[in-house]
């Protein structure tokens, strides 16, 4: 690509976290989701783990936050271009869920629902082994609304529309299906490092 | 992990869960014009208000889009440094191999400031899309289009498109903007249109937000079949805005988000 006459570009420093189209959003957290922010009360909300496991389960609220907590401290990254740095989240591993509901053999991928009616899929391999959780702490406070709360989905070594705001569930497949965005042109994958945006990337 | 043998072959065929909400099946996204980089040249400059400006390109390869949806597009500075922005395009889509965009001045803007400080027709640039077919109205069903500051832009191509086909669908725009003089597209809006300003209006408007009584009119005034209702803007106005449609009955999947961040 050519250079762009009179482009510069802010000045900044190297910054080896930030994969390539990326700028860091520092303070800011845009919102980025297509439908209305619900009203989820705790008490209303659940995390089912169905599909293609041995025995599909339901947590509550207070039977989520009974499972051993653990937290995520990193970068997240949008497709829309911005990362941030540093961020807290606090949760719950999906190994946790994962391990209690046991995906049989032939499960291979997942699709992540919400309350809303949002999806998105994943390979299963994306979401073991420590890569995933389902949070409700940002920064030591509830998660805002806006941003998922009460639970949300993180995924954060891809792009965060695959970490689904106001999760639902996990089910389990043995084929890839895709999700809301993957089916109006996202990658399937949407690894940052890789720029995996739209299909075809 | 073990297979178990309770498994029945039913579960083994186990699907994905449906999206609830309002994903137009009809509207088919291109993956290889979403994936490709183009050339574009910028055309023309108009200045719509003293904060945001009209950037018209040629893209001679253009592949077409509908009304709401948006592009990517990047500059890169002499030393590889590439930046990326999604702008929604403005133009309608029988506007063969060009494109408009409306960019608001961010103070402090990376990309925005080069385009209203140092672009001149005859600069070029590189783009990809159309991208997201969510937002896209095919000129099909009855849509109330809401928006505010910049989140104008997507739904102007919507109105343009009306107005090209001579389109008989209902369809109706409420824009919030601060004051007259920041109205972008003043000059362009007819009967369909209904402006909000939140800090300095003409003689004889009131001065305040989008509110409830703006919605519930709309609403009132609408098709049998219901509106398809396009939101879009800051963060701040989509939450507003679509709280207020909710809260005044419309179904929350005939409700399509557009945030600007
Ligand atoms: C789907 C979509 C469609 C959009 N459509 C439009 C449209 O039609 N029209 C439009 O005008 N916009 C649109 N936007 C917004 C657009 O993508 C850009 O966010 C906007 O133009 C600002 O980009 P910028 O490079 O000028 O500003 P940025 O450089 O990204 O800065 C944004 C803000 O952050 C501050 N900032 C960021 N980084 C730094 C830093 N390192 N140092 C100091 N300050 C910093 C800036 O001062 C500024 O206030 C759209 C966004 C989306 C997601």
């Amino acid at each position: 690509m050519n250079v762009t006459r009179g482009f510069a570009g802010r000045p900044r420093v190297r910054n080896d976290g930030l994969p390539p189209g990326q700028y860091d959003a520092r303070d800011d957290w845009p919102v980025l989701s297509a439908e209305v922010t619900p009203e989820l009360a705790t008490s209303q909300w659940t995390f089912t783990v169905d599909g293609l496991v041995a025995e599909k389960r339901t947590w509550n609220w207070d039977e989520a936050h009974a499972l051993p907590p653990s937290a995520y401290e990193g970068d997240i990254h949008c497709v829309t271009s911005w990362s941030k740095f540093g961020v807290r989240f606090a949760g719950v591993s999906l190994d946790t869920f994962l391990d209690l509901a046991r995906p049989t053999a032939e499960a291979t991928h997942a699709v992540a629902y919400s309350h809303t009616g949002y999806t998105t899929n994943l390979p299963l391999a994306d979401l073991t082994g420590g890569r995933a959780w389902i949070v409700w702490e940002y920064g030591d406070r509830p998660l805002p609304a806006e941003h998922g709360g009460p639970a949300r989905l993180i995924v954060p070594h891809l792009y965060f529309w695959k970490s689904a705001k106001w999760i639902a569930g996990i089910r389990l497949l043995d084929h890839d299906e895709p999700g809301f965005w993957e089916q109006n042109g996202y990658h399937h994958r949407g690894n940052p490092w890789e720029e995996q945006r739209y299909s075809g990337d | 992990m073990s297979s178990t043998t309770s498994m029945s072959s039913a579960a083994s065929v186990a699907s994905a869960p449906a999206t609830r909400f309002a994903v137009p099946g009809r509207i088919a996204v291109s993956n290889r014009a979403a994936a490709t980089w183009q050339c574009a040249t910028l055309t023309e400059i108009r200045r719509e208000t003293p904060h945001a400006s009209t950037f018209r390109f040629a893209v001679p390869a253009w592949a077409g889009h509908l009304p709401g949806q948006h592009l990517m597009l990047r500059l890169r500075a002499e030393d590889g440094y590439v930046a990326q922005r999604h702008y929604s395009i403005a133009s309608p889509p029988d506007d063969d191999g060009h494109v408009e965009l409306t960019l608001d001045h961010v103070d402090g803007g990376e990309v925005s400031g080069w385009f209203h400080t140092v672009a001149k027709p005859g600069d070029e640039v590189e783009l990809r899309g159309p991208l997201s077919g969510f937002f896209a109205w095919p000129g099909d069903r009855p849509a109330l289009l809401i928006g505010a500051g910049s989140g104008v832009v997507p739904l102007m191509s919507m109105v343009r498109h009306h107005r090209a086909r001579n389109l008989t669908v209902p369809l109706r725009l409420l824009v919030s903007a601060r004051a007259p003089e920041e109205l972008i597209y003043a000059s362009e809006y007819g009967a369909e249109t209904t402006p909000v300003f939140t800090r300095s209006a003409p003689e004889g408007v009131a001065v305040g937000r989008v509110a409830a009584a703006h919605v519930a009119r709309l609403l009132a005034d609408g098709p049998d079949s219901g509106w398809e209702a396009y939101v879009c803007g800051s963060n701040g106005f989509a939450e507003h805005a679509s709280r207020l449609l909710v809260d005044a009955g419309q179904p929350v999947d005939r409700i399509r988000i557009e945030r600007f961040g």
